[in-house]
């Protein structure tokens, strides 16, 4: 079994081999650069440097979203490109799942793993290791990081955030949580794509052809349609 | 010798297409997946919406082109693909597809400039004769380009505004026909008469360019002023008026260039290529000159499809075209780099 696990969802970019009980390699940056230029050679350099060719490959495991719409898509294609023409199981995890899965292992508490999403608002859900799993215990969603805090305020539990925009949302999370509030070390915060690979190992595969990503949110010009629709309905 | 066999991958707008081309100019599948249905609700193609609907499109129109021209990946020579000009959110899409496909199964990667596969779409109706001109007409382009031989591109004229797909959309808004537009202007121009006396935008002497936005502004004026005044103009005549100009520009600077450059060929290519006001007007021109062959291509051509990318692929293939796995889109393309 050699998986391949590929995330280009967010500005981080990672791609991983793994097999049966090790990780073969990992590659990860977290640069504001075109992953649409970098991810493919990625691959090519990390399965090179692993002494892997494409015919190996038994599954390939890809992160869905939320993230950038164009992010997501550059790696939900390459993924599903991949795993039609060498017909391999496809599985898709949540993004958001990833980040959580990599501190979240040692974590007596609620993880809750976030990307911005510009005005005060991020992506995040709430995830919980139960006997070594990880369980989802909110599921994923786009809210203003003030609401969010405010609701896990009266979780009474203690929460570990992570992720690359921490920085962006720390103080109004720290405010509202005071010690309820664990931050993830810089060391932490970008997602592991050995964690997305191992996610998605015993994962079913997914139909690989109307296997979309997760956007979370609709198209704005979809969502303006539905509501003139919903408009002349009412009226 | 063996077949040469060419899949090519076009997202450049709208339609989600793969072809699979023999030898340049036999189409063994062409696949296209349009997503007009969804735009149409706009008014207009949403790049987010396309995009979407790209990533839920690619990997089965793949496997249908496949399946409809009896091979399998290894019987394939290479992977075309748009590289741009487009919407770069979809062209995205098909750029990492066949990044994906040409990494899998160890295939050559071609980049493709989407308007040499509209050119090249007429290779699947007839071999070239160099020199040549193509006369590109879509709904973002108007251009007049030279080929002296194969997968050599002189864009000797173009829009400077405009493209004459886009003023039809413009002018079919003004005229409530809904989106896309084109095809009800021409389907009403044939109804009525050019009566209204619209500008045409010649340019500077000897200009092969094009501009189209005075044209589209009068248009609008025409009607406004007759709103104003409260008289009323039968659209069957203002679509057949604009539809006039358009053509007569056309028709007048392709006539021009044939000669000036004396070509074997003049070619037609894009969308608007379907429109029967020009193809009339160009086979009226055309036809008493036995020297030059006027050649356009059946409506299935004419608009955004793969096996124009795979036909133009197939000739970069043979130039020695190659991308690397750093293949982006580039909405901004030019087709001379390739020369
Ligand atoms: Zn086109």
């Amino acid at each position: 079994m050699t998986i391949l696990a590929i995330d280009t969802s967010n500005n981080p970019l990672g791609v991983a081999l793994l097999e049966e009980d090790r990780v073969l390699g990992e590659y990860i940056t977290n640069l504001k650069k075109n992953h649409s230029i970098r991810i493919m050679p990625a691959i090519e350099t990390l399965m090179k440097e692993c002494e892997r060719v494409p015919a190996d490959l038994t599954k390939i495991v890809t992160a869905k979203g939320p993230g950038s719409y164009t992010g997501v898509r550059i790696g939900v294609t390459i993924a599903k490109t991949l795993a039609w023409t060498l017909n391999i199981p496809l599985v898709g995890v949540s993004s958001l799942e990833v980040l959580a899965a990599g501190t979240g292992r040692y974590f007596d508490g609620y993880v809750s793993p976030l990307f911005d999403a510009r005005r005060g608002q991020i992506y995040t859900g709430l995830y919980q290791f139960q006997n070594g799993k990880l369980t989802v215990v909110e599921p994923d969603q786009l809210v203003l990081a003030v609401d969010w805090a405010e609701k896990l305020s009266k979780t009474k539990q203690r929460i570990l955030f992570v992720g690359t925009d921490l920085p962006l949302h720390r103080s109004v999370l720290q405010e509202k949580l005071g010690t309820q509030a664990v931050f993830a070390g810089m060391t932490e915060q970008n997602p592991r794509p050995a964690e997305l690979g191992l996610l998605g190992m015993d994962k079913p595969g997914e139909d690989i052809h109307t296997f979309v990503p997760n956007y979370i949110r609709l198209a704005e010009a979809e969502a303006k349609w539905l509501e003139k629709q919903g408009k002349i309905i009412k009226g | 010798m063996k077949d040469q066999l060419i899949l090519g991958i076009e997202t450049s707008c709208d339609e989600t297409a793969v072809a699979i081309i023999k030898n340049g100019r036999e189409i063994t599948a062409n696949v296209v997946a349009s997503q007009i249905e969804s735009h149409k609700r706009f008014g207009g193609v949403v790049p987010e919406i396309a995009s979407r609907h790209h990533v839920e499109q690619m990997t089965i129109v793949l496997e249908e082109a496949l399946s409809q021209g009896h091979v399998t990946m290894a019987d394939i020579d290479a992977i075309a693909v748009t590289e741009g000009p487009g919407l770069v959110g979809a062209l995205l899409i098909g750029v990492n597809a066949a990044k994906a496909l040409a990494f899998a199964n160890q295939k050559p990667l071609v980049p493709v400039h989407h308007i040499a596969g509209h050119i090249y779409a007429n290779r699947l109706v007839t071999e070239f004769k160099f020199p040549l001109l193509a006369l590109v007409v879509s709904g973002g382009h108007t251009e007049l380009v030279y080929m002296k031989e194969h997968g050599h591109f002189e864009v000797i004229g173009e829009t400077r505004d405009d493209a004459a797909g886009e003023a039809y959309d413009k002018v079919a808004r003004t005229l409530n026909m809904p989106y896309p537009g084109g095809p009800h202007i021409d389907r009403m121009a044939h109804e009525g008469t050019p009566t209204i006396d619209l500008p045409r935008a010649w340019l500077e002497e000897g200009s092969y360019d094009f501009s189209f936005s005075g044209l589209k502004s009068a248009v609008i004026n025409t009607v406004h002023n007759a709103e104003q005044r409260g008289e009323t103009i039968a659209p069957e005549d203002l679509a057949a008026s604009f539809q006039a100009s358009v053509v007569d520009v056309l028709v007048t600077k392709a006539k021009r260039a044939v000669e000036q450059y004396g070509v074997k060929q003049l070619l037609v290519a894009g969308g608007v290529a379907a429109n029967k006001g020009l193809r009339e007007a160009l086979q009226q021109t055309f036809s008493q000159q036995s020297d030059v062959e006027l050649v356009i291509p059946p409506l299935s051509l004419c608009t955004d499809n793969a096996a124009m990318i795979a036909a133009a692929g197939s000739v970069m293939f043979e130039k020695g075209i190659r991308a690397e796995m750093t293949l982006n889109a580039n909405p901004g393309l030019d087709i001379e780099i390739f020369n």
